[in-house]
């Protein structure tokens, strides 16, 4: 039953893919890279791991999914966009004036966006508030968190891990989009953040590795993950930024550059 | 006199109550449970109380998301730790997206003594005024801050609430009204106004009562909402008085003086002088001796007044 079902989601990931690729380009400005490289994850969680509703977007009881890398901002839309939750055309209004996709999610704009997030660091400890909320109020709903590998420079999200296994949240999961490149440049180079997993493990979370392009791999790692007790689980997924536009594969410059009209009618034919 | 109470003690009796009639009410901590007094909530309501260990950061986006789920959020720490330390995390975790979090600050301003400059907190107003979306609240006794955090609870948006760490006169009653946004007249008098915020309120009555004494009739206000200010009330009584003294415990720039002479200079521009500390960190002593050495004294409060009604002239229309 998985081949079927993977195939349709590797069908969803690339129409995910040509959303973010025209978005961004008719934005003028955004972020290809860390969108791409996080497109199969968010396809993932919305299109068969997280309970949701998008007729019902404030249904207390569904899981929730925080976006701390803000700036992956149009993979998200797309998903939200795809599940229903707005009509696709809305997404080339955004980064416009009046949007309500803003160039960093902005939770006050629509149901479905959970936090507002943009300055790195502080969607995980946002991810902890809403995982010890169903704690204390005996909720079954799961919290997962998307973090950048970038992002495990900010010692906030250091504090954050500790309180996380402290308080036993083991409804909440992280996945890191270990993409390997940061604005500036390579994580190794701009700054050295491994050895990760033994970091995280250290920090009492449950670690799991995987490749973040094999949706196998990402939706067992999600099972697995649902049965941890007592600690909070973290998936480092190993993704290439900028995944499935050949020319933006592993190049930095696409972090935060749209493409030229050239470069976007290329990427959308490899796009399909 | 006035009986000298802490706000502390109140904050925590006012968070004892609240949680004793609801259950949408957390408190966080970061290892100052004891200092801030969350600790009488804690030992009450021990599942609704989180002590997040010292990372501020962490603990301020952890109130926001569980503000965003549904909770009623009080985060407590110094005010150093509560403004400065984590402003990012409350401009985008909690203040752009509006949620209710009210951040209680204590050990605020020159007061908190022997710990000097490090632990005293004189930018606070100043960075939380700047914050859109942002209440800034400044109970003047144990009396207010009990009513500011009950009114606190179910206030759309955050809110800042700033208090001492030693014990302040108790100037208010228990019937006096207490409104986010309304400032409340002590005393009115016709030749001049005195502001007052925080513990700077009881030294504005004991200036009017000094004035008195020269037949200067004083109108006293504690301005107990910095932002949004009470601008009505400021106008009425600045067109009555035609001068205007400010008072508090914060820097001179970007507190209760700067917001008040904004809205005099827009509105109804008239003499007016600020107390407060001159822009410089503080330094070690006991709160009598630094409120003395830094000029937050009813005396002081007195010779601004003279100063503003001969700017202003003794004749008026």
């Amino acid at each position: 039953m998985r081949n079927n079902e993977i195939k349709t989601l590797e069908e969803k990931a690339r129409i995910i893919r040509k959303h973010i690729v025209e978005m961004i380009y008719n934005a003028g400005s955004g972020h290809p890279g860390g969108s791409l490289s996080a497109a199969d994850i968010l396809t993932a969680l919305y299109f068969k791991v997280m309970r949701h509703d998008p007729k019902n977007p404030r249904w207390e009881d569904r899981d929730r999914f925080i976006l701390s890398k803000g700036h992956a901002a149009p993979a998200l839309y797309a998903a939200l966009a795809e599940s229903g939750y707005f009509p696709v055309n809305e997404l080339l209004t955004l980064r416009k004036l009046g949007s309500r996709l803003q160039g960093h999610p902005d939770m006050r704009k629509f149901p479905g966006i959970e936090a507002s997030t943009g300055s790195e660091g502080q969607g995980l400890s946002i991810g902890i508030g809403a995982s010890l909320y169903a704690k204390l109020n005996r909720k079954l709903y799961r919290v997962y968190v998307m973090i950048g590998d970038g992002e495990n420079d900010c010692g906030q999200i250091w504090e954050a891990a500790m309180s996380a296994s402290h308080f036993k949240t083991d409804n909440l999961t992280v996945i890191l989009d270990r993409n390997g490149l940061q604005l500036d440049g390579a994580t190794r180079e701009i700054m050295g953040i491994e050895p990760l997993s033994d970091k995280w493990k250290a920090f009492g979370w449950k670690v799991i590795e995987i490749n973040g392009h094999s949706f196998r791999e990402i939706l067992n790692a999600f099972d697995h993950a649902k049965n941890v007790k007592g600690k909070p689980t973290i998936i480092i997924a190993h993704t290439v930024k900028g995944k499935g536009v050949s020319f933006m594969e592993g190049n930095v410059s696409f972090h935060g550059k749209p493409p030229n009209r050239e470069e976007y009618e290329q990427a959308m034919k490899e796009l399909g | 006199m006035w009986k000298k109470e802490s706000q502390r003690t109140a904050f925590a009796e006012a968070l004892v109550e609240l949680g004793s009639r609801r259950k949408d009410v957390v408190v966080l901590t970061a290892d100052l449970s004891s200092s801030v007094k969350t600790n009488k909530f804690a030992a009450r309501f021990p599942e609704h109380h989180f002590n997040i260990g010292i990372s501020e950061q962490n603990m301020m986006s952890i109130a926001a998301g569980l503000a965003g789920s549904g909770s009623r959020v009080f985060a407590s720490t110094f005010a150093v730790f509560a403004t400065s330390r984590v402003y990012d995390q409350i401009r985008q975790s909690i203040a752009w997206p509006k949620l209710n979090v009210n951040i209680v600050a204590t050990h605020a301003g020159i007061t908190v003594g022997g710990d000097g400059a490090s632990h005293q907190m004189l930018e606070d107003i100043a960075l939380m005024c700047s914050l859109p979306n942002m209440t800034v609240i400044v109970p003047c006794d144990a009396l207010e801050t009990k009513k500011a955090v009950k009114s606190a609870v179910d206030y759309n948006g955050p809110t800042y609430i700033r208090l001492g760490r030693s014990e302040v006169p108790t100037i208010t009653k228990e019937k006096t009204p207490f409104k986010i946004g309304k400032a409340t007249v002590m005393k009115k008098g016709k030749d001049i106004t005195l502001i007052g915020t925080g513990i700077m309120a009881s030294q504005c009555l004991l200036a009017a009562d000094e004035l008195e004494k020269e037949k200067i009739d004083a109108t006293v206000i504690n301005m107990s909402t910095i932002k949004p200010v009470d601008k009505k009330t400021v106008i009425k009584y600045a067109k009555e008085t035609g001068a205007v003294v400010t008072a508090e415990e914060h820097n001179i720039i970007g507190g209760l003086g700067s917001t008040v002479s904004s809205v005099l200079s827009e509105n109804i521009p008239v003499p007016m002088k600020r107390i407060g500390i001159p822009d410089i960190f503080g330094e070690s002593g006991n709160s009598e001796e630094l409120m003395e050495k830094y000029g937050l004294t009813s005396e002081n409060i007195v010779k601004a007044a003279h100063d503003v009604m001969k700017r202003r002239g003794v004749e008026r229309t």
